[in-house]
Parts: structure tokens; C-alpha cells; sequence
């Protein structure tokens, strides 16, 4: 072999330079010893965090809403499963294209889901929620679809559910997810994305207590973000259950009585303030609202020109018309304005300055007294007493019986109508009182508003000698996992300052509208009942029979009334939009109401409270 | 033929016990860490039973090499390079393609990856040329061989396999340095290194896939795209820092069982032992691959020719360049390129060319011992 390659002596040479490879190794060693030093020892719990991240979700566990029952203990509102779809976006590798997916999988608007993933507190680790109510279908073609969809989640939640469809629909309100704009109060805190709070109604007044507490559940996922394992770390808290003192056969009775007509029934027990029933027509299903409603959907209801979102028990405002002489004859006879048996002429009108005022009686009453005024519904007395009284001390006595206040029932949005007055009109019109606008007010008519509630709470206090309980619609709240229950007593909301004796004369009086007055048509065989009927006018000029009129322009007709007029347990004020007169439209409906009572409790007839003596309708208040 | 007939008594002695003994716990910390991350997978044939079946392949490469005389099978270095070549070219044209690499040739159920052994084949070629010409002048010494490595560098570069490229250079710089070379030379090549330095860079970073151009973009800046081109680097750091001292215990790494980690068994496959194992089990594997290429540089230092020597160096400069730029790429400190961690990564062609390359080093010290037979 020609040596012309490294020769052995070479070799020491070669062996030599090993140094530099070991010396060399040490060192690169050394540099990996320090660097992994550095990323476990030194700056470990900073990874260590990192990689709890990276595998834990925390899923938040939505708490079942508390049931609402009703005085019986009929089920008005409670819960069924249903699935949730949720999306955590820090596993989400391609966020176009899962919204793409999801739109077309979910039948959604892209930008609905877009919105849904960008609102929300808690970061990219936070799940948000995107839908929830999902079909069985949509729950498996997603399911199905799993590991195309990373960090996409679907939940089984409680959902609202109104067992009864519409009935008491205004009362119980509706659900909804809490909105961007909610999750910033401080109310809210405690909620996040996706978090389904009471809009509406109860739903909405007892929110705190029917809400409950969410948990928490803590998921380990895998990279895809799978679901591996799932450690419940707080369980989630049902709300409260709520008792309503409505009779659910009442509330459907009053809402059949109304039918297809625009109008509202309130019914509640005087002694107590329990509302028996409250019914607003149109009405909704609050199980459609409680949905997730697309925007034509929303749009159709909140633009329906019949507003069947308007709870007109408490929310409309209407002319109380002559059911407003019950307060007028209390005032009137406090104020010794007129005694029981001062007379007033009445030919058909009232003559004031060059204006005539019309009694709605063409050629008058003749000579009445403060019983055949309120028996008749005589205006020219009302006109006269009026005149006498001036507005002011009407103004106050109206308000003694609690209008152009809000009675405090549980629900939101309550408005309070207006009782007109000197002051009144100087702050809300910068102009003095006309002396002749009296003679309007004196009739229920002009500026003064009352809602259905008010006029049952005005009838309930006369019913009840006076004596005004404030209306109440939650009995008491039930801690599902305590058993405690705790009672709403009823509330005093004042005393009338009336004489025992002007109210027994205006009882009287009442009774026998119903008897020989305006009002037979609200004659029952079964209770004796006391009432006062009312029509509240909505355009100022009409002339002909009430059926030639576009039925937009025809009158609302009034009817309050309490039964037994003996021992009243029962307080009814009737309202139906465009219905004409309140002797024949309003009227019968109130009796119906009253018998479906009566029939239900026939006890309320010796004036012993519905369903029996019980604690709380036992507690007959003292001021 | 190529297996000695005669395996006398001095021949037994040469059969290192503290060798073998590294070898056997390195692999054994490679099946363990294997089978931790693959354990919950459900296939047919798991993945450690597999790696089993490498090793022991793996151990009968390895006899063979020891058993053989150097001195013959660095005579059949040439004719083994152009094979190599060819498969390299054949791999280009119809090899199995992973992760947009085409790396493998299939062979039945298997693949064989052709330029896993080209590293070893090339410390054979590089050995044997050394030994034999001149050592005289840099175009010997430097130029010719630098030829010599040129087109499987080339090859390999074009599939692209940036870590069996870049272990070609380390090899052929490792053996730059054993023959010695002359402090001009290496002005010049430093030179040179540094004018051609952006024409290469541009050629390679045209030559990469965009995977790859991302995966350096990655590192130069961390933040670039943490859930996407980052995502090995940053799973990597984090399973290997959350590991702490400790570790989170054999199967107890979330980063690697909930897959966050990919490749957890192969290129990987150190960031999961950390992250069960902690900086105390760190420190101990890195001990162990200290011990093995001590043992193998001692080995180097006591060849009984220069064809020995070149060949246990070489042997020796590649199992430290590719321990060092695994761990050194799982743990932040190099760019991601691909090179499987020797004993420990699951896989075929690697393993059983490790432990050839093991066999061939061993073959090494018998010789020393064994001056005529």
C-alpha cells in the first residue's frame, strides 16, 4: 500500500486533538446543563402555570332557575334540559373557518356567531356561548362533527320552561341571556357571557333570588381540545323557588274572559293585597321569548301595533271615566263639600262659562242626592260637586287612594298614571289651572290616568273600609335546598281619611249599582257584588251609534267592583280596550271573574280568605 | 467473510462491559419514555414493542460491525457511498413523503430512511480517504474530500433534511480537525465561509418548505406565532420547564399524554422525559451520554492505527452532535431541525445505525488488542 496516507506517527498527532473534542463536549454539555437549569429550576413555576393552562378549562356550570309556583302550588315556570353549544377560542387553530362551519351546521348568521365569540369577560380561556336551546339534531351533527371542531363544547343546562304557555305571561315575564350592556353593572357581576337572566316580569323583579349561583367545573383537555376529564370544583346553586298568590284557574279564566280583545283584569284580595289574578291581552308566550329570537322575529313583536309585550295591568294608562266618582264621592263628603243628602239639579248638562258639558244621559237625572249620583253615574253632580271641591282637594284624596303613585306591586316598569293638579300642571305643562278643566277631572276625564292595578287597589280600599294594602304578587320565597321558607306579610299602604260612615254609604251606593243601576248586567246569583262602572273616552268628538265607530276610536269601557259586598274578598277592576260602555262590556266580565272565584273558594262567601284561614291571609292589618 | 472466524480470548475482553451497560440503560430510557407517551394509543402493534424490535435488529447491526475487522468494511466505504447516493436519489424520486419530507423508502410495513446511515457511511468514506492520501496541502486535504461530501449533502438537503445536513458538516468538520489543519487553511475557509455564507444561506432557505423557513422564523423570534409555527418550540419549553426538578412522574405529563406535545416519541421524545423526570432525571441522562462518548473518545484516543482513530472520532463527533442539537432544539436553544435523539428516539433507520456506529467503535478497541491475527 503506497504510504502516502497518515503514517502511525501521525497518530499521536490525531489522538492529541481529541482534547479539543473532549474540552469541546464539556462544554456544550455544560451550556445544555445550565439552559435546562434555567427553563425547570429558574423560571419552572412560570411553565408549570403555562402547562395548567394548557390542559385545564374552566367550564362554568349554570345553575337551575328557582320554580315559580302559583297560591296552590301549580307549577307556572320551571325547567327542562336542553343542550348548549359553548366555544373556548383558545383552542380554536382557525377561527374563520369554525364560524363558517358552525353557521352552516346551525343554521345562524356568521356575524351572530362572530358577536357571540367577541363579547364576554375571562380571555380566550373563558368559554363563550353560542347557542343555546340546540335540537336534539343540531347536538348529534355537532357531536358527530367533534374533531373537526376543536374547542367546541356542548352542555347539557336547564332551560326555562312556562309549562302553561301564555297564561300569566305579563306577570312571570320571560328569560334571556344577559346582555353586554347588563354584564357592566355592578347588579351583574357575578354573571358572564352567555348567563340567562329574567327580562321581564317576576322573572325579572325576583332575578337575585331566582337566578341561584353558578359553579364551576374545571375540564382537562387534550391539544384538539377534547374533553379528557372533568372535576366539578363548585357546584352551581338552584335559585329560590318563588310562590305566586295568583290562582293559576283564575288567571286563565280572566285571560279566556278577555279573548281575543285588548284589555286587562286585575283581581286581588283586599284584606291581604293578594293579586288572584292579573291578566293583560294581547298576550305572548313567554317560551318563544325566552329563545334566542332573530332580529325579524324581535322586530314583528316589539312593532306590533297591538303591544302585546305592554302588561296593561300595570303599564297602560287610560281615563279612569266614571269609576273615578267613587273617589270623588269620598272627597266630596269628607271635604263637606256636600252632605248625604245635598241635591244637585241635573237637566242634562252643566253650564260653565260659555261652555256646556254634557251628562251622558240626554235630559238629565232630575234631582239626585250623593246615592242616586253614584247609583246613576249622574255627571252633572259630579260636575257640580267638583266645581265646589276645586282640583286641589281632589288631587289629594285621589292620591290618598293611591293613584298617580305606583302601588309597589313586584313587577317592573310600573307606571303611575296622573292625578292633575295646581302644581301638578305648572310643573308638567308651565301653565296655570283652568278652572273649567275641574269639571273634566271631576268625571275621570281630561288628564287624569289610572292604570287597571290602581283602580283595583282604589276599589280593594274601598271594599276594605279604607284601609289600603299595598298589592302583592310573590307570597313567598322557598330556599330549595334549605327548605326555608320565607313570607311576604302584607303591607299597610295607608289609611283613607274617611268617616266609617261616608265609606258604608258609598258601599251602599255601590251595591246597588249593581242591583238597579248602571251595572245589572253584573248581577250575580251567586255573591252579592258591589261596582262601579266607567267609559273612558278616547277621541274628545263622536256623534251616532257606538257600531258606526271604527272600533279604534270607540270608548274603553270600566268596571271595578268587590264581592261579597258584605265581607269583600275579592277586589276586580275591569278594563276593555274600545269596548264601548262599561255596563255592558266591562261589567259582565267582572261577575264572571267573581263566580269563577266564589265557585273555586266557596269559603270567600263568609268572608273567611281563599283556600282557608292561613297565616298570612289570616293577618288582618292594624294601623 | 466479513465476520472474524477466530474470536480468541483477548477478542472477549475487548467486549466492554461499562459500554454496554450505557447502552442498555440509554435504551431503556428511550423505550420507557416511548412507551409513557404512546401507552393510551390504541394500535395494533404499540409503538415500544416496535422500538423493541429496532433494538434488537439494532443489536445484531451492532455485532456484525464489531465483530467484522474495520480495516475490511472501511474498504467497502466507497461502493456503500454510491449506494447511498443512489437510495438518496431514489428516496427524491419516489420515497415516502411525512410532513412534506420525502425521507423514507418503503420496504413492506416499514421505512427505510436512507440518510440516516449516510452519516455513518460518510464517517466510513471520510476515515478511509484520510488514512490513505496525502496529507500534503489543503486540496487533499480539504478540497477533495469537501467533493467527496458535496453531492450527499446536496441530496439530503434537497428532501429536505436539514439535521442529517447539518450532522454531514459536523462529521466532515470533526474530521477536519483530527487530521489537523494548517491555522492559513482555516483563515480561508473562514473566509470563504463568510462571503459564500449569504449566497448558501439563500440557496438553503430556498430549498426549505415554508414549515421549516417558520420554524426558523420561530425561533429567531419566540412570539411569532405562538399557536401556530412557534407551537413545537414553545409545547416543547413548556413541557420540559413545567417539569421543574422533579417531574410530574413516569405517565404523569400533561403536555405530552393530552398530545399537546407532537412527536412526543420521536424528535421529542427528550421534552417528555424532562417533563416526567424533572432536572434531577435531566441531569442523569445527560450523565449517561456523558459517560458513553467518554468511554468512546477513550476508545479513540487508544486506536491502534489512524483509520481507527478517524473512524471512533467521527463515530464519536456525530453522536455528540446530534445529542447536543436535540436536546439543545427541544429546549429552546436551536432552531427545530429534526434530528432524533440517539438511543432514545423511537425509530428504525436511526436506531439501528446508532448502534452499527456503536458496534463499529467497540470493533475499534478489539483491534488495539488484537495487533496480528
Amino acid at each position: 500500500m503506497a504510504s502516502i496516507g497518515f503514517n502511525d506517527s501521525d497518530l499521536l498527532d490525531l489522538q492529541r486533538r481529541l482534547v479539543i473534542l473532549r474540552v469541546g463536549l464539556l462544554l456544550v454539555v455544560a451550556l445544555l446543563a445550565l439552559r435546562l437549569w434555567h427553563l425547570q429550576i429558574r423560571e419552572g413555576p412560570y411553565y408549570r402555570d403555562l402547562s395548567e393552562n394548557n390542559r385545564t378549562r374552566s367550564v362554568v356550570l349554570e345553575p337551575a332557575r328557582g320554580l315559580i309556583f302559583d297560591r296552590n302550588g301549580v307549577l307556572l315556570a320551571n325547567n327542562v334540559p336542553s343542550f348548549a353549544l359553548y366555544v373556548t377560542l383558545e383552542d380554536v387553530k382557525d377561527r374563520p373557518a369554525l364560524v363558517a362551519q358552525l353557521a352552516s351546521l346551525l343554521n345562524l348568521e356568521p356575524e351572530v356567531i362572530q358577536k357571540k365569540l367577541s363579547t364576554g369577560k375571562g380571555g380566550k380561556l373563558q368559554p363563550r356561548k353560542v347557542k343555546d336551546r340546540l335540537t336534539l339534531r343540531e347536538a348529534t351533527l355537532i357531536e358527530s362533527h367533534r374533531l373537526d371542531l376543536p374547542g367546541v363544547m356542548i352542555q347539557v343546562e336547564s332551560q326555562r320552561n312556562y309549562p302553561g304557555g301564555p297564561v300569566a305571561a305579563h306577570l312571570l315575564g320571560y328569560v334571556g341571556e344577559v346582555s353586554a350592556d347588563q354584564l357592566e353593572k355592578a347588579d351583574f357581576a357575578d354573571l358572564h357571557q352567555g348567563s340567562v337572566v329574567g327580562q321581564y316580569g317576576v322573572e325579572k323583579w325576583f332575578d337575585r333570588q331566582v337566578r341561584g349561583r353558578a359553579g364551576q367545573k374545571s375540564v382537562e383537555v387534550d391539544a384538539l381540545g377534547h374533553e379528557k376529564r372533568a372535576v366539578v370544583s363548585d357546584k352551581p346553586v338552584a335559585g329560590d323557588d318563588l310562590y305566586l298568590t295568583i290562582d293559576a284557574r283564575l288567571q286563565k279564566t280572566a285571560e279566556d274572559l278577555l279573548g281575543e280583545e285588548s284589555g286587562a283584569i286585575v283581581a286581588l284580595d283586599p284584606t291581604n293585597g293578594d293579586i288572584l289574578a292579573m291578566a293583560s291581552r294581547p298576550g305572548f308566550d313567554p317560551n318563544m321569548l325566552s329563545k334566542e329570537l332573530t332580529n325579524k322575529q324581535w322586530v314583528e313583536i316589539v312593532q306590533n301595533e297591538r303591544r302585546p309585550l305592554n302588561n296593561r295591568a300595570t303599564q297602560g294608562q287610560y281615563p279612569p271615566g266614571s269609576t273615578f266618582k267613587v273617589v270623588m264621592a269620598a272627597a266630596a263628603l269628607e271635604s263637606n263639600t256636600v252632605t248625604p243628602s245635598t241635591m244637585v239639579r241635573c237637566n242634562g248638562g252643566y253650564q260653565f262659562g260659555n261652555r256646556l258639558f254634557h251628562d251622558w244621559k240626554q235630559g238629565g237625572h232630575g234631582s239626585v242626592d250623593m246615592n242616586e249620583a253614584l247609583i246613576h253615574s249622574c255627571d252633572v253632580y259630579f260636575y257640580t260637586v267638583g266645581q265646589r271641591m276645586g282640583i286641589d282637594t281632589i288631587a289629594e284624596y285621589a292620591k290618598q287612594f293611591g293613584l298617580g303613585q305606583e302601588t309597589g306591586v313586584e313587577l317592573p316598569s310600573e307606571r303611575v298614571g296622573i292625578v292633575p293638579s295646581t302644581a301638578w300642571k305648572q310643573k308638567a305643562r308651565n301653565q296655570p289651572w283652568y278652572p273649567g278643566e275641574t269639571i273634566s277631572a271631576a268625571i275621570g276625564q281630561g288628564y287624569v290616568t289610572v292604570t287597571p292595578l290602581q283602580m283595583a287597589s282604589v276599589i280593594g280600599t274601598v271594599a276594605n273600609d279604607g284601609l289600603s294594602i299595598k298589592p302583592r304578587l310573590v307570597q313567598a320565597v322557598m330556599n330549595r335546598a334549605t327548605g326555608e321558607r320565607a313570607e311576604f306579610p302584607p303591607t299597610v299602604r295607608g289609611k283613607v281619611a274617611v268617616k266609617p260612615a261616608t265609606i258604608a254609604l258609598i258601599k251602599e251606593a255601590l251595591a246597588d249599582v249593581v242591583t238597579k243601576g248602571t251595572a245589572t248586567r253584573a248581577k250575580s246569583s251567586l255573591v252579592t257584588i258591589g261596582g262601579k262602572t266607567g267609559t273612558a273616552q278616547t277621541a274628545a268628538l263622536r256623534t251616532g251609534p257606538e257600531k258606526d265607530i271604527p272600533k279604534k276610536l270607540r270608548d274603553h269601557a270600566w268596571f271595578v267592583a268587590f264581592a261579597p259586598v258584605e265581607a269583600p274578598r275579592i277586589a276586580v277592576a275591569v278594563l276593555a280596550e274600545h269596548m264601548g260602555h262599561g255596563g255592558s262590556a266591562a261589567a259582565p266580565l267582572a261577575k264572571d271573574v267573581i263566580e269563577a272565584y266564589v265557585k273555586a273558594y266557596p269559603e270567600v262567601l263568609n268572608g273567611v280568605p281563599a283556600g282557608g284561614r292561613t297565616k298570612s291571609a289570616d293577618v288582618r292589618p292594624k294601623t | 467473510m466479513m465476520i472474524d472466524r477466530v474470536i480468541d480470548s483477548r477478542g472477549l475482553d475487548s467486549f466492554d462491559l461499562r459500554f454496554m451497560g450505557l447502552i442498555a440503560v440509554i435504551l431503556s430510557v428511550g423505550v420507557l419514555s416511548i412507551y409513557s407517551v404512546t401507552h393510551s394509543q390504541d394500535t395494533a402493534f404499540p409503538f415500544y414493542l416496535k422500538q423493541l424490535v429496532w433494538i434488537l435488529l439494532g443489536t445484531i447491526a451492532f455485532l456484525v460491525m464489531y465483530l467484522s475487522d474495520y480495516h475490511k468494511i472501511a474498504r467497502l466505504a466507497y461502493p456503500t457511498y454510491a449506494v447511498i447516493l443512489i437510495m438518496l436519489a431514489v428516496v427524491l424520486v419516489m420515497g415516502k413523503s411525512s410532513r412534506g419530507a420525502q425521507r423514507w423508502i418503503p420496504i413492506g410495513p416499514f421505512a427505510f430512511q436512507p440518510s440516516e446511515f449516510a452519516k455513518l457511511v460518510l464517517v466510513l468514506v471520510l476515515a478511509n480517504y484520510y488514512s490513505r492520501v496525502s496529507r500534503a496541502g489543503w486540496l487533499h486535504r480539504v478540497v477533495l474530500p469537501g467533493l467527496i461530501v458535496l453531492p450527499g449533502l446536496l441530496l439530503i438537503l434537497k428532501q429536505p433534511d436539514l439535521g442529517s445536513g447539518l450532522s454531514f458538516l459536523a462529521v466532515y468538520a470533526a474530521m477536519l480537525l483530527m487530521v489537523g489543519v494548517r491555522s492559513k487553511t482555516l483563515g480561508v475557509i473562514l473566509l470563504l465561509s463568510v462571503m459564500l455564507f449569504p449566497f448558501v444561506w439563500e440557496m438553503v432557505w430556498a430549498s426549505l418548505h415554508d414549515y421549516q423557513r417558520e420554524r426558523v422564523m420561530a425561533f429567531v423570534d419566540p412570539d411569532y406565532d405562538p399557536g401556530g409555527k412557534g407551537y413545537h418550540a414553545l409545547q416543547s419549553r413548556i413541557a420540559i420547564g413545567s417539569g421543574e426538578l422533579s417531574g410530574k412522574g413516569l405517565y404523569g405529563g400533561t403536555q405530552s399524554q393530552l398530545k399537546f406535545l407532537p412527536e412526543g416519541h420521536t424528535d421529542f421524545v427528550f421534552a417528555v422525559y424532562a417533563e416526567e423526570w424533572g432536572f434531577v432525571g435531566v441531569l442523569v441522562l445527560l450523565a449517561l451520554f456523558i459517560a458513553l462518548i467518554w468511554v468512546s473518545l477513550e476508545i479513540a484516543a487508544r486506536a491502534k492505527d489512524t483509520l481507527g482513530a478517524l473512524l471512533a472520532a467521527g463515530i464519536v463527533a456525530m453522536l455528540c452532535f446530534c445529542v447536543v442539537v436535540n436536546i439543545g432544539m427541544t429546549a429552546g436553544m436551536f432552531p427545530i431541525v429534526g434530528i432524533p435523539l440517539p438511543l432514545v428516539s423511537y425509530g428504525g433507520s436511526a436506531t439501528i445505525m446508532t448502534m452499527a456506529s456503536l458496534g463499529l467503535l467497540l470493533n475499534v478497541k478489539r483491534r488495539r488488542l488484537t495487533l496480528f491475527y
